[in-house]
C-alpha cells in the first residue's frame, strides 16, 4: 500500500489513463474477440457498478449482499420515463439514479443499524424482498414475470403520438439513436458514464470524506472517540453507491429499454462482489478490472459447447477425446460459474488483493532497484 | 481554580458484581490528576463512564457545569474530552498523517460534515495542525508510514498526538506507560509535563508510581470501586490505607 505516493498529479495521470483505455476499447478488444458493442456496454454498465459497490464495500468495509436491488430500480424507473415521458435516455436516467438513491437511502437507513455479517444478510434480505415485490405484489409497475416492456400504446407525452402502424421509437439522445454507429454510439454514452463515475470515485476517495469512510472501515471505536457520528457517513457511502448501481441499470435500460427483475437477484447482488473482490478490494481500478474480466468470461466460456471440446481434444484417442471432452463441458456453456469458482478460489487463496495485487508485485519485481533509491 | 469535572454519587453494577461504589471525584482545571488503584479497582470502569462508553445506574457525571449523562460519545468528545486508550486505538491500515487528519477534520467541522470534493491533505490548515502535532511527539518523519507496522510506543505517541490534536479541555490517559521501556517513559514523561505546562488538564490512570509521582499534582486512590483516599503526592505516599489497599493489609 504506497499510499504515500499519491498525488493530484498521479491521479491525473491514472484518470488520463483510464479514459484513454476506455475510449480505445474498440481498438484493443479486437484480439480478444471482445469488440462488439454489446459485451463493451456491459464492460462499461458493470464496472461502474463495481465502482460505486467499491466505495461501500471496499472504502467503508461494509459488504452489501443486495446491491442489484438498486439495479432494479434504477431500470424500472428508466422504462417508466420512456413510456410516460419521452424516449430521450436524459430524463429517464436523472429520475432514475435519483429513485435508486431513495431507495438506498431507505435499505441504508435500515440496514446500517448493524454491522458486519448482520449487515450483509439485511441487505439480502431486503433486496430478495425486492426482487419478490417485483415479481408478485408490485406487478402493476412492473409487469411481473413477463418484465416491464414498451409499448406502441405508450403514452410519451413530450415525444407526441406515434403515426399507425410505426413500431416503437428507439432509445436517443437527442436525437441521436443508442444504436447509432453500428451500435458503438451506445458504448461510447455508457463509456462518458462510465469515465465520470471513475473520476468521481478517485475524488471521493482523496476526499476528506474518503479519510472518513477509510477511518470507519479501521477502527469504528477510535471514530466515536473521536468526536464523529459515523452513521451519516456510513449512510452516504451507502446512497452514493446505491445511485451508481442504480445509474447502471438506467444505462441497461438505455441500450436495451426493457426491465425485469431477474436484474435484481441475489445472484446478481453475489457476481458485484465477486468482480470487486477479483480485480481488488479498496482500489480504484480494481473492481473495473474485475467486472471485465467476469464479463468476458462469462461471454467466453458460455458460448463454449460440448460439439467443440469434441473438435478441441479429436487429436486424442477417439474414448479419451470424449471423455475428456464430456468432463470440461462440465466448465463451459451454462455450466461456467464453475469456471468463475475455481477462479474465484485461486485469486483469493494465492492473491487475495486481487488483480491489482498481481499488478503491484510483478511491478514491484521490475522497479525494486529504482524503488530502493528513491527510498534513501 | 474551577472544577472541570465533577463525579458524585457514581455507582454501576454489573449483575451482582459493584464495579463501582459511590465514586466522589473532581477534577480542577489546569491540574494533573492521577487515579491509581490496585488491578480491579475499577478506574478503566470510571473512565468508560466518563466518555460515555457505559453510563453509570445512579450518580452525576458534570463536565464544565453540564451533564454528560445521556450524551453520545461523539458529542462528549466534541465538548472537549478526549481519551488515550490502555491499547492503542488507530487507524493501523492508514498513514500516520491520515491518522492525524481524521481527529482533525472532525475537530474542524464537526461530528458530521460531508465534504466530497477536497483533499484532507491538501487543507493548508490541517496540514500545518497534523505537523505540528506529529512534531510534539517525534513522528513528523514518519508521517507515511502505515500506522500498524509503528512499534508499539511509537502507536501510544500517535494515539497521543491525535488526542492532542483535537486540542481537548480535559486528557483521559489510560496507562499511558505500560509496556514501555524505562527510556521509553522517561521521554513520555518529559512530553506529559511539557503539555501540562501548556494547561491542558488531564486524568490519568497509571500503574507506574514513578509516573505517577513524576506528573500528579493531586491523586485518588480506587479500591473495589471505592474512592479511598484523595490528596496531595506526598499525602497520598505516606498513607496507610493506601497501602493496606494495594498489599491487602501485610506489614511492609
Amino acid at each position: 500500500m504506497a499510499k504515500s505516493t499519491v498525488t493530484p498529479r498521479s491521479d491525473l495521470t491514472l484518470f488520463l489513463g483510464f479514459t484513454l483505455v476506455v475510449l480505445a476499447m474498440p481498438i484493443w478488444l479486437q484480439p480478444f474477440g471482445a469488440a462488439y458493442p454489446d459485451l463493451m456496454q456491459k464492460f462499461a454498465i458493470f464496472g461502474l457498478f463495481a465502482i460505486g459497490f467499491n466505495i461501500l464495500f471496499g472504502q467503508t468495509g461494509y459488504l452489501s449482499f443486495g446491491h442489484a436491488a438498486f439495479i432494479g430500480v434504477g431500470s424500472y424507473a428508466t422504462v417508466w420515463v420512456f413510456k410516460l415521458m419521452t424516449m430521450n435516455v436524459i430524463p429517464a436516467i436523472i429520475f432514475g439514479t435519483l429513485v435508486a438513491g431513495i431507495f438506498s437511502l431507505v435499505i441504508g437507513f435500515i440496514c446500517l443499524r448493524r454491522t458486519g455479517i448482520y449487515f450483509s444478510i439485511l441487505t439480502l434480505a431486503l433486496a430478495q424482498m425486492s426482487y419478490n415485490l417485483a415479481y408478485s405484489v408490485l406487478t402493476p409497475i412492473t409487469q411481473g414475470e413477463t418484465g416491464l416492456q414498451l409499448s406502441t400504446k405508450d403514452m410519451r407525452l413530450l415525444d407526441g403520438a406515434v403515426a399507425d402502424g410505426a413500431g416503437i421509437p428507439p432509445t436517443n439522445f437527442f436525437g441521436i439513436e443508442m444504436g447509432a454507429w453500428d451500435g458503438l454510439f451506445g458504448f461510447y454514452f455508457c463509456a462518458f458514464f462510465l469515465i465520470v463515475g471513475f473520476y468521481i470515485s478517485i475524488r471521493i476517495t482523496r476526499s476528506s470524506f474518503g479519510s472518513m469512510l477509510r477511518g470507519i472501515k479501521t477502527n469504528q471505536t477510535r471514530m466515536m472517540y473521536t468526536g464523529l457520528n459515523t452513521r451519516p457517513y456510513k449512510l452516504a457511502a451507502f446512497v452514493i453507491s446505491g445511485m451508481y448501481a442504480g445509474l447502471a441499470g438506467c444505462l441497461m435500460a438505455a441500450v436495451d429499454p426493457l426491465a425485469g427483475a431477474e436484474r435484481m437477484q441475489w445472484t446478481a447482488s453475489g457476481e458485484v462482489v465477486l468482480m470487486t473482490i477479483l480485480g481488488g478490494i479498496g482500489t480504484l481500478v480494481g473492481p473495473v478490472i474485475g467486472a471485465a474480466v467476469i464479463k468476458y468470461a462469462e461471454n467466453i466460456f458460455s458460448a463454449i459447447d460440448k460439439s467443440v471440446l469434441v473438435d478441441l481434444f479429436s487429436f486424442l484417442p477417439d474414448t479419451l477425446g470424449t471423455f475428456i471432452a464430456s468432463v470440461v463441458s462440465l466448465f463451459v456453456g451454462k455450466g461456467w460459474h464453475l469456471t468463475l469458482g475455481l477462479l474465484f478460489m485461486l485469486v483469493v487463496i494465492f492473491l487475495p488483493g486481487g488483480i491489482m495485487e498481481g499488478v503491484d508485485r510483478i511491478k514491484r519485481r521490475f522497479f525494486v532497484k529504482s524503488r530502493a533509491d528513491s527510498a534513501e | 481554580m474551577s472544577n472541570i469535572l465533577e463525579i458524585s454519587g457514581v455507582n454501576l453494577s454489573f449483575g451482582g458484581l459493584k464495579a463501582l461504589d459511590d465514586v466522589n471525584l473532581t477534577v480542577k482545571a489546569g491540574t494533573v490528576h492521577a487515579i491509581i488503584g490496585p488491578n480491579g479497582a475499577g478506574k478503566s470502569t470510571l473512565l468508560n463512564n466518563i466518555i460515555g462508553k457505559l453510563s453509570p445506574d445512579t450518580g452525576s457525571i458534570m463536565f464544565n457545569g453540564q451533564s454528560m449523562l445521556g450524551v453520545q460519545p461523539h458529542q462528549i468528545n466534541q465538548l472537549g474530552i478526549s481519551r488515550v486508550f490502555q491499547t492503542p486505538e488507530i487507524y493501523t491500515d492508514l498513514t500516520l498523517l491520515e491518522n492525524m487528519m481524521i481527529p482533525l477534520l472532525a475537530h474542524r467541522d464537526g461530528a458530521f460534515k460531508l465534504n466530497l470534493w477536497s483533499r484532507g491533505d491538501q487543507q493548508a490548515d490541517i496540514l500545518e495542525k497534523a505537523h505540528h502535532f506529529l512534531d510534539d511527539v517525534n513522528l513528523w518523519e514518519k508521517r507515511d508510514a502505515i500506522a500498524g507496522s509503528l512499534s508499539r510506543g511509537d502507536k501510544r505517541r500517535l494515539e497521543l498526538a491525535m488526542c492532542l490534536s483535537q486540542e481537548p479541555k480535559l486528557l483521559l490517559l489510560d496507562e499511558p506507560t505500560a509496556g514501555m521501556a524505562r527510556a521509553d517513559t522517561n521521554n513520555t514523561i518529559d512530553l506529559l509535563k511539557t503539555i501540562a505546562g501548556r494547561g491542558l488538564t488531564m486524568a490519568i490512570i497509571e500503574h507506574d508510581m514513578h509516573v505517577v509521582f513524576s506528573l500528579a499534582e493531586r491523586i485518588s486512590v480506587l479500591a473495589q470501586g471505592h474512592v479511598i483516599v484523595e490528596g496531595l503526592p506526598e499525602e497520598i505516599k505516606g498513607d496507610p490505607r493506601v497501602k493496606e489497599a494495594y498489599l491487602g493489609g501485610a506489614e511492609v
